[in-house]
């Protein structure tokens, strides 16, 4: 009995120091082809000029604190969810309510616009997320049409259609990742590999459309394929919680928010860490971010209420945004790249441009 | 109280790290040297030492991080609002003013329950409901200490009435800001207020001890790693460079967008002109077809463009079949085998109406993997057909008289001149919601009869 345990501690310490040895070969493979910085590739690119980002709309009517919001595909309407289980569809244009929903639980930390934008999805403490279809016939009753898809164990921190209104992806504190059927509620995949609770996941903008980005408090962020439900590429080099991934808008590298109060690029074909956007003065974790359209502005959201607009190739502090009252807790650009939409624990979401 | 479990006392999970750097700025403020300036100011008829100004603090801030005096001064009011700075005037108020109002460094934080016990002995127990509310609980909590903590504070009653009065204004401005921050009253927000609590999951308990399983997880995917192809960064980064370049007249954000950006203007031709099917696409638009085969298919347009030039060249299945592939992959996972039926009928069986040229290996195992059908079963013929398109059509569709024509023809929009007055009220024109519309005619329609072929 003594010798058994005895082998399985050799064992255990043998495996340690294998992986030590090959994440250190690992970290020598990616050294030999860093042959250049970004900054200073970035040298040569014409500096931006000024810049002058305004509130044009601020989104008044969640009682609480504003979680998550995300757009729908005609560039003007977004849904947003809050603190008191609260889910509303604007016409952020007009700034009109269209649709609202009270959520069975509080926290309703994940929302999503379904492509047809005949959908949302949410979820948070209920562990679940659900799929409203939006109608507006008066007499229906939106909750009677809600449809229960994805069931996890600990609460759900991010959702997203795929490029249908039929497939759910879902990120959350039980540590994994997974996609669902809508229609009948199926697991079709499930990603595991994060050591803690997932926080946030973007889907892959590339030609054959197979791959997502998830991060999470074990400082990782992790790259997945769809089909296999493997983990292709993953990246630590945070020091805190990543809350929030988002892929570049070539397919090619996604950026990452943290609770270190830093955002970092990552190239996915060089495999590593490009570049890190942080100063000093900016002392609380970056909660969300986003790309412009060509990807030469990186907008984060932090939690000293502020948001910091960065120059993507050459790595400065371009602008920074005061307006919100409270924590940014979510930010997304439009669809067609004309403003970007934050929203804060002081209620109220924020469209700029 | 925050929702959601909160985390266990003094566990790593509640070291955030924006307090230990908060206290860092501290500490380097009070630097004798380097740090603001310290004096005397006086409140009233009161002199207290060691005292600094609004302003002080704000210069200095700007200065030690290269920040505006707007940025410092956010940066300041959240160090008082976490209460690392306290005001000696109007303690009731966490506020930084950037004036001569004078502020001191918390020296000691802690301490809550011997502020409320002194309440108490002071007011001889009326103490305020949820202040109440604080204390018992507190009682409970540390109740084995509690004759510690009711020494302590009568202690430091009595030391309070042998202190000078500049000394008893500093401790009250202390204590209050200590309160405020800590405990402030219902329905006032709260800077230590956090989310539902994070790291409470059996995955992270089950992690945490590295078992070998984990071990022999990383061992596998580092193995995978080390087999990958990488790319010099060279090469990676100057990608960025080209993309960014190439789109930077696309971005509205930083190019601006012709004839106006609508939440700018309040006027939504923008949306308007680029609605996703219009007659006329503009400049911009058609040119866009042109950065890669992947924008050409997203945009409608440019679609239905591509479809009637494959019709041309008798190639349109293609396009078909790459549509009902997409159709599968995303579909509904009850759809799944009859529209693996469906596609196999019209595009790969021999003699389909409608056959694709996949090479014969291909071919093979798509047939083959067709006996046990899934929603990824046609990845490889689709890819094989998505290559043929974008390596071979695709740049044809490009050097073609159509596109040409298209480019030719499409216009840039004027730029609307800004209004004149602006207090003139504009109304902001609704939009239909989609979820209103008929179902959308899908561009994937592709198992119907004759779709997309551009066949009369």
């Amino acid at each position: 009995m003594a010798t058994e345990g005895l082998h399985e501690n050799e064992t255990l310490a043998s495996l340690k120091s294998e992986a030590e040895s090959l994440k250190g070969k690992l970290e020598e493979e990616r050294a030999k082809l860093r042959d250049v910085e970004l900054h200073q590739v970035a040298e040569r690119v014409e500096a931006l000029g000024q810049f002058v980002m305004k509130t044009r709309r601020t989104l008044k009517g969640h009682g609480n604190k504003v979680l998550c919001m995300d757009w729908c595909k005609d560039k003007r309407r977004i849904v947003s969810s809050s603190q008191d289980g609260k889910v509303i569809v604007w016409d952020s244009f007009t700034t009109n309510k269209e649709h609202a929903v009270t959520m069975p639980c509080t926290w309703v930390m994940a929302c999503a616009y379904a492509p047809s934008g005949c959908a949302i999805a949410c979820g948070g403490l209920d562990n679940k997320c659900s799929v409203y279809p939006l109608t507006f016939d008066k007499n229906e009753n939106m909750a009677a049409k809600k449809k229960s898809v994805a069931m996890h164990t600990n609460y759900l921190s991010a959702c997203s259609f795929t490029n249908s209104d039929m497939q759910i992806l879902t990120a959350s504190g039980d540590g994994t990742c997974a996609l669902w059927d809508v229609e009948s509620g199926q697991l079709l995949q499930s990603f595991h590999g994060h050591g803690a609770d997932v926080l946030c996941l973007d889907l892959a903008p590339s030609e054959t459309g197979n791959t997502f980005v998830s991060g999470g408090c074990d400082k990782k962020a992790m790259v997945w394929d769809m089909r296999s439900g493997q983990c292709v590429q993953a990246f630590e080099t945070h020091e805190s919680d990543i809350n929030s991934v988002r892929y570049y808008p070539s397919g090619d590298a996604f950026a990452s928010g943290s609770d270190d109060a830093t955002c970092r690029l990552y190239d996915l074909r060089a495999d590593r860490e490009v570049a890190i956007y942080s100063k000093e003065s900016i002392i609380f974790g970056a909660s969300s971010v986003d790309f412009s359209l060509s990807g030469r502005l990186l907008f984060a959201g932090y939690n000293d209420y502020t948001i910091n607009v960065w120059d993507v190739l050459k790595g400065s502090r371009v602008s920074i945004l005061f307006g919100h009252e409270n924590r940014v807790s979510t930010l997304r650009v439009s669809p067609d790249g004309t403003a970007f939409c934050s929203g804060s624990w002081d209620h109220t979401l924020r469209v700029w441009a | 109280m925050a929702a959601g479990p909160a985390p266990p006392p003094g566990s790593p999970r509640a070291q955030m790290p924006h307090l230990r750097k908060m206290e860092r700025v501290v500490v380097s403020m009070q630097d004798p040297d380097q740090g603001v300036k310290m004096r005397s100011q006086r409140l009233l008829v009161t002199v207290i030492p060691h005292a600094v100004t609004g302003s002080d603090v704000v210069q200095w801030l700007a200065q030690k991080f290269c920040v505006s005096e707007e940025e410092a001064l956010h940066l300041g009011a959240v160090l008082v609002q976490h209460g690392y700075i306290y005001p000696l005037r109007d303690p009731r108020s966490l506020m930084l003013r950037p004036d001569e109002t004078p502020y001191r460094f918390q020296v000691r934080l802690g301490g809550a329950a011997i502020y409320l016990a002194k309440k108490n002995i002071r007011k001889r127990g009326t103490l305020v409901d949820y202040e109440k509310d604080c204390y018992d609980r507190l009682h409970k909590k540390i109740n084995h200490v509690w004759d510690l903590v009711l020494m302590q504070a009568r202690e430091q009653l009595r030391a309070a009435k042998q202190r000078r009065k500049g000394d008893r204004l500093v401790i009250e401005c202390q204590e209050q800001t200590y309160w405020l921050v800590n405990r402030p009253p219902p329905g006032a927000p709260s800077v230590l207020e956090q989310g539902p609590g994070r790291g409470s999951c059996a995955a992270s308990r089950v992690l945490m001890t590295k078992s070998a399983d984990f071990y022999k997880r990383e061992i596998e995917y580092c193995r995978r790693a080390l087999g990958r192809t990488r790319v010099k960064s060279s090469v990676c980064l100057e990608a960025y460079l080209s993309f960014c370049s190439q789109h930077r007249p696309h971005d509205p954000l930083v190019s601006g967008c012709l004839p106006s950006n609508p939440w700018i203007s309040d006027n939504d031709t923008y949306w308007v002109m680029n609605a996703p099917t219009v007659a006329a696409p503009t400049k911009l638009r058609v040119e866009r077809w042109g950065f890669s085969f992947r924008e050409l298919l997203e945009d409608p347009v440019g679609r239905a463009h591509f479809t009637d030039f494959l019709g041309k060249e008798f190639s349109g299945e293609n396009l078909s079949f790459w549509e009902a592939c997409e159709e599968l992959r995303y579909g509904a996972q009850a759809q799944v085998p009859t529209l693996v039926e469906a596609v196999y009928e019209q595009f790969l069986a021999p003699g389909a109406a409608r056959w694709v040229n996949i090479d014969s290996r291909t071919m093979e195992q798509t047939l083959e993997g067709l006996r046990q059908p899934h929603r990824y079963v046609l990845d490889d013929a689709q890819l094989h057909i998505y290559m043929l398109m974008k390596k071979d059509s695709y740049p044809r569709f490009l050097k073609s008289d159509t596109y040409k024509g298209l480019l030719a023809e499409a216009g840039i929009p004027l730029e609307t001149k800004r209004r004149v007055f602006p207090f003139m009220w504009r109304p902001r024109h609704s939009s239909p919601s989609p979820a209103l519309l008929p179902t959308p005619v899908e561009l994937t329609a592709a198992c119907g009869p004759g779709g997309g072929d551009g066949v009369a």
